[in-house]
């Protein structure tokens, strides 16, 4: 590891665990630049302020809408869209779904209600198309915890749901964060009062079936200094002929000497056009464990920004995601420090099949006065087809002169020798190719702390690798 | 008793010819050792035998109790009973021993029955930490990453900890003495004479007869150019030991040349 001394340097430490150096014979780091011709860009939503859902963020959501209006469809020759192409999206097409639509729709499977980080719940909510359902230990009420869905914070929170929302993510961030920001009527806000421990974990699934339809959520996840609270929020929704789409908003606060555990997975059908906002907060002696898993959707662009802002604060953001067929999944993380002494540490690792395509784009960045901090980025991803391309694309923009930053991307194939050494042991080769896919992601599996959820991404392994390019 | 016999074998690797019609027949119970200079082809006899993709039969047969073994894939061939200890095994980093192991064990297990659960937890761990016992192997060794970050001893230890488990009928061992100092070759020796029997049948390729003085050969072979030119017992080894590979060169060398 490296120490960066002066202003705005900038080190490349290609940092390869020992499976990538097994992989070093194919391994291309890939930083590809297309230049696409400014065609005509995709259609725009057909949406109008009469959409905006009625309730307690009133003044928010006109505000919001505003913004929005003043976006146009992102094109390919904008930087962050650079390698996600949209003029596929059939934007004009989608339809808010009406209050109570789920009724007709499918149902979501007992399977996502299930707990993955321990023996039970501390709350639940579903999210579903025009409704939601929610449930919380009424020990955790007693205690002043608010976990509930938006429709309910507008009316029983709307003090405080007003003070919170749209503070950490801006309807100027982006055109899908002032869509989401104005139209999401589902949500969720999380608030730990101060030095609350919650103990049994928080969950939510936002279930978004059916077609033509825009599934928009907003999460406010509110974490009062010296409070801790582990939550995990799944999307989902069933494969479907046709074209549906999300977009989403998480906005983090990490209190002072708060820790907050927050696992996000997707498994959005392979129709859904999946874009999100998210950034955390952390303040001073703040920890945030936050953990991805991606394996669905058609597209998917996600920008996840954290944000250390207190000295002393930690952030550690780890990702899995597995595409295949065609699906694009795109990726951009910022590991802002802002403060001295803190330490942020990713991990994203990905395999990929059929003509599927990924993009990590990955900056860590270090303010002016942010001494003594330390980060580490590292995206690997594993190429199991020919055709599928994972483009890894990591940064660093350091503007203090005692800080310790290093970053490593690498795209490595699938080898033969070690495929070959499995099976002289007895392995048929599909196994054999499963045991060194599972080999690959253990470092990310290593970083989780729940049984429930290494499971998930063990049963995620098997099925991508069992079905037809 | 079952028999490994390889008739006329021979083999190319991107179009050049390695192996030029060797022969030699092993039975279960016999201790072979094909000794040889550097660049002979002794590698390639192993990895053919087991399968390896980059090795091509040009001509000739590899039986294996009646059956063709060249039909076969190299997780047949092992299931059918062939076990390679590599020179150079390679690292499955993310990969545990013991997941490895039992994996193996269950895919041999599920080639006899397909609807089989496996071996329980229980029956497994208590079977390795036997296993390693023998190898005088430290049992966290079984939570660590195949291979990954191994010394040259531990490598080999494991690859003997992987036949002790896999109990083939055949094996090969490529120079399984190179990179090991005098301890790891005792031990790893050892390991393998505990399994040596009527049940087994071992191939030992070596460059140097000092891995003989371990595991004692009950026929030595001496490897030229792709081709077996000499066989006999176990004095064969000491002779070359004392008189090096050049009669054996001058021998068949020019009668080659002539």
């Amino acid at each position: 590891m490296s120490k960066v001394k002066g202003h705005k340097s900038v080190i490349f430490d290609l940092r390869l665990s020992t499976f990538d150096a097994c992989l070093l014979m194919q391994e291309k780091p890939k930083v590809s630049v297309t230049r696409t011709r400014r065609d005509s860009a995709a259609k725009d939503f057909s949406f109008t302020a009469d959409s905006i859902p009625a309730g307690g963020l009133k003044d928010v959501r006109a505000k919001a809408w505003d913004a929005f209006t003043k976006f146009s469809m992102p094109i390919t020759t904008d930087e962050a869209w650079r390698r996600t192409d949209l003029r596929l999206l059939p934007a004009s097409d989608f339809k808010i779904p009406k209050e109570g639509a789920f009724e007709d729709l499918p149902v979501v499977p007992e399977s996502l209600l299930k707990p993955l980080t321990g023996e039970q719940h501390g709350g639940q909510i579903t999210l579903l198309p025009g409704g939601s359902r929610v449930d919380l230990d009424p020990d955790l009420v007693s205690k002043g915890v608010i976990f509930t869905d938006i429709r309910t914070a507008e009316r029983e929170h709307t003090e405080l749901l007003n003070k919170l929302i749209g503070t950490i993510v801006k309807p100027e961030d982006g055109k899908f964060a002032a869509l989401a920001s104005a139209l999401a009527g589902n949500g969720v806000l999380l608030y730990v009062p101060k030095n609350v421990q919650v103990e049994t974990p928080l969950h939510s699934v936002l279930w978004g079936p059916g077609t033509d339809l825009a599934h928009f959520s907003h999460l406010i996840v509110y974490v009062e200094d010296g409070a801790s609270v582990t939550y995990v929020h799944e999307a989902a929704s069933p494969n479907e002929m046709g074209h549906a789409m999300h977009a989403g908003i998480v906005e983090i606060h990490v209190g002072k000497d708060a820790n907050l555990r927050f696992v996000e997975l997707q498994s959005w059908g392979r129709h859904v056009w999946n874009f999100s906002h998210e950034r955390a907060r952390v303040e001073r002696g703040g920890n945030l464990d936050w953990i991805f898993g991606a394996v669905g959707s058609r597209l998917t662009k996600n920008f996840s920004d954290l944000d250390l802002a207190g000295e002393g604060s930690v952030g550690r953001m780890s990702g899995f995601y597995f595409t295949d067929g065609t699906q694009h999944l795109d990726h951009d993380t910022q590991q802002n420090h802002l403060a001295p002494h803190t330490t942020s540490d990713l991990l994203f690792k990905g395999a990929l099949k059929g003509k599927s395509r990924s993009v990590w784009q990955g900056m860590i960045y270090v303010a002016p006065g942010a001494q003594k901090t330390d980060g580490y980025q590292a995206n690997r991803n594993l190429i199991l087809d020919e055709q599928a391309r994972a483009d890894s694309i990591p940064g660093l923009e350091i503007l203090a002169d005692d800080v310790r930053c290093t970053h490593g991307a690498t795209v490595g194939k699938l080898e033969k020798e070690p495929l070959f050494y499995l099976k002289s042991r007895g392995i048929p080769q599909a196994e054999a190719e499963r045991l060194v896919v599972e080999g690959f992601f253990d470092p990310i599996m290593q970083r989780i702390p729940f049984e429930g959820v290494r499971e998930r991404f063990q049963q995620a392994i098997q099925d991508k690798l069992s079905v037809d390019k | 008793m079952s028999q490994l016999e390889i008739k006329n074998l021979h083999v190319s690797i991107e179009g050049k010819e390695i192996l030029k019609g060797l022969s030699l027949t092993i039975n279960q119970g016999e201790i072979h050792a094909i000794m040889g200079p550097n660049g002979t082809g002794k590698s390639t006899l192993a990895y053919t035998l087991m399968g390896h993709p980059n090795y091509t039969v040009t001509e000739g047969e590899i039986i294996l109790k009646g059956q063709n073994v060249l039909e076969l894939e190299p997780d047949e061939r092992s299931r059918a009973g062939i076990f390679l200890a590599f020179q150079y095994p390679v690292a499955i980093p993310g990969v545990t021993v013991a997941n490895f192991l039992r994996t193996a064990l269950n895919a041999r297990r599920r080639a006899v029955n397909p609807e089989d659960k496996g071996i329980s937890i229980l029956d497994f761990r208590k079977m390795l930490k036997e296993r390693m016992d023998t190898l005088k192997m430290d049992h966290a060794f079984a939570g660590r990453y195949l291979n990954d970050g191994f010394s040259g001893g531990e490598k080999k230890r494991a690859e003997i900890l992987q036949m002790a488990t896999l109990k083939p009928e055949f094996a090969i061992l490529d120079e399984t003495d190179s990179g090991l100092d005098i301890d790891a070759l005792r031990i790893v020796s050892e390991g393998v004479n505990a399994l040596a029997g009527p049940e087994l049948g071992v191939l030992v390729i070596t460059h140097y007869q000092r891995l003989l003085n371990y595991i004692k050969p009950n026929f030595v072979h001496i490897m030229l150019d792709g081709r077996i030119v000499e066989s006999g017992g176990a004095d064969l080894a000491l002779h070359l030991e004392e008189q090096g590979y050049d009669w054996v060169r001058e021998k068949y060398e020019e009668t080659a040349e002539a």
